[in-house]
């Protein structure tokens, strides 16, 4: 058992089945992707950048509700409303600080009319802390620009919930 | 006048020779890190250039517009010497190495003498970084490093007396024409192993490099430097491994000569083959990183000092009995 072993360590028998292994791995296709220029498949679930949804007329979904702002465990998002001439209550203020978001999904799934909800996109990184403070204006330009995806990610979900 | 021509093209010479093996050094990092990555199967870096080819270009310039931090603590003189003595000595030995049979920018009668000692030189850099910046991590990487380093030099010229008494001379061109018919790697391979595995301790390469031992030293020597200092560490140590390369390749590969004399390997150039081997030996160097894990430092000198030395001191005697007995001996 000893001779075979001191064999084993002069031959460098270990050494050289693992520089062996190394060739093999070195010609098999990596399992890695290129990053910048290609992405990776993302669930229609993925919990990325908020936006705040339109109906197709064009009308904002949020009815000022205020669950997703009770429901926040991160307490990142800030509604203030009022009551508009027609009746209808809106918000005068939708406000989620990007920094405190945990992205727990709880929002999304609190609200009532599928108004606020998140997105695939996961680049949205800045240079400045004050950029990461999104305001309602800038929600529905998430909302509007994403919409095809968002919409079709909550049709591909809704048969789960 | 002519005094001023000499000088001229003695420079024009040393450049023509510095300028490919800068440019061939920031090619091995690149080259390092991709068969890394292969190995691992990751893509490695290949975004800079065409496969990422510049990627070390835009590392150096990165390099350059980065603050140089001197610590105030630090001895500054020496603090500044010990990358610039890392590099030159990197350098300055690649005027031994030949390329062809005249390609040769200094053609002394005994180059491999020439090159040990400029490559023992070469633990002075490290020792000075670390002394000079008078912080604990970079001071143990050196104290370990210059130990490491001797430790091997000693197998290293153990190794070398073996390949001297085949040859009967100490210029490398001769060293390469005595392997005309057989390398020396075919009747020396043990040698050439452990000439190989000393290589890697030489130049601080895992599964040797304690030096900068990053889980337990942060960046050994080099953890107080930054910026272009840092760059030269750097391009010193990857210099180092290209000349620890092309040493092997002529020691036991037969340097410049073509593998067999025959029609299709003669037409290319003697340069274009030492390279080849050069490459050849580095693809190991890159794959023992990707496989191997560190040593423990007792591991390491017992390595050195138990195994290697006697081993190959035992060798030396071997050679010269089997020349001496079959009346081989090299006589000039």
């Amino acid at each position: 058992m000893k001779i075979s072993r001191l064999f084993k360590t002069i031959l460098m028998i270990d050494f050289l089945g693992g520089l062996l292994i190394a060739l093999k791995e070195f010609f098999k296709p990596k399992k890695t992707i290129n990053y910048p220029f290609e992405k990776g498949k993302i669930s229609p679930r993925f919990r990325g950048e908020h936006a705040l949804r339109r109906y197709p007329n064009g009308e904002e979904r949020c009815i000022a509700c205020k669950l997703c702002e009770a429901v926040c465990p991160a307490q990142a998002i800030t509604i203030e409303s009022t009551q508009r001439e027609d009746g209808s209550r809106k918000t005068t203020r939708y406000d989620i600080d990007m920094m405190k978001c945990i992205y727990c999904g709880l929002c999304e799934e609190s609200c009532p009319v599928d108004a606020i909800v998140q997105g695939p996109n996961f680049e949205f990184s800045t240079e400045t802390r004050e950029e990461l403070y999104y305001t309602k204006k800038k929600l529905l330009d998430n909302g509007d620009r994403w919409e095809n995806i968002l919409d079709a990610n909550i049709r591909a979900d809704s048969s789960h919930r | 006048m002519e005094y001023i021509s000499i000088v001229f093209e003695e420079v024009y010479k040393i450049l023509f020779l510095l300028v490919p093996v800068l440019v061939s050094v920031a090619m091995i990092v690149w080259l390092d890190r991709r068969i890394w990555a292969f190995v691992q199967k990751r893509q490695g870096p290949n975004v800079v250039g065409p496969f990422g080819l510049l990627q070390s270009l835009a590392d150096a310039l990165k390099y350059i517009f980065k603050e140089m931090i001197i610590p105030s603590s630090s001895n500054k003189l020496i603090f500044i010497l010990a990358p610039i003595v890392t590099m030159t000595l990197a350098l300055i030995a690649w005027a031994v190495i030949p390329f062809g049979a005249t390609q040769v920018l200094a053609d002394i009668n005994v180059g491999i003498l020439y090159l040990f000692a400029v490559s023992s030189l070469g633990v002075y850099g490290i020792i000075m970084g670390g002394w000079a910046s008078n912080s604990k991590y970079p001071f143990l990487g050196a104290i370990r490093s210059a130990a490491q380093m001797v430790s091997y030099e000693v197998s290293i010229g153990v190794i070398i007396i073996n390949v001297l008494l085949c040859v009967g001379s100490l210029n490398l061109n001769d060293i390469v024409t005595a392997q005309q018919s057989m390398w020396f790697v075919i009747p020396l391979f043990p040698m050439f192993v452990i000439f190989f595995i000393s290589a890697l301790a030489e130049t601080n390469r895992p599964p040797f490099d304690l030096p900068e031992a990053e889980a337990e030293l942060v960046a050994g020597y080099q953890t107080e430097y930054s910026g272009m200092m840092y760059a030269m560490f750097w391009l010193g140590e990857y210099a180092n491994i290209l000349l620890m390369c092309a040493m092997g390749a002529i020691l036991f590969l037969g340097g410049w000569l073509s593998p067999l004399e025959v029609f299709p390997f003669t037409l290319i150039p003697g340069a274009i083959w030492l390279i080849l081997k050069i490459l050849l030996l580095f693809f190991l160097f890159a794959l023992v990183k990707a496989i191997v894990p560190r040593y423990r430092y007792d591991q390491l000198m017992r390595l050195g000092w138990k195994v290697f030395l006697p081993f190959s001191l035992i060798w030396v005697v071997l050679t010269a009995s089997y020349l001496f007995y079959f009346n081989l001996l090299p006589v000039n």
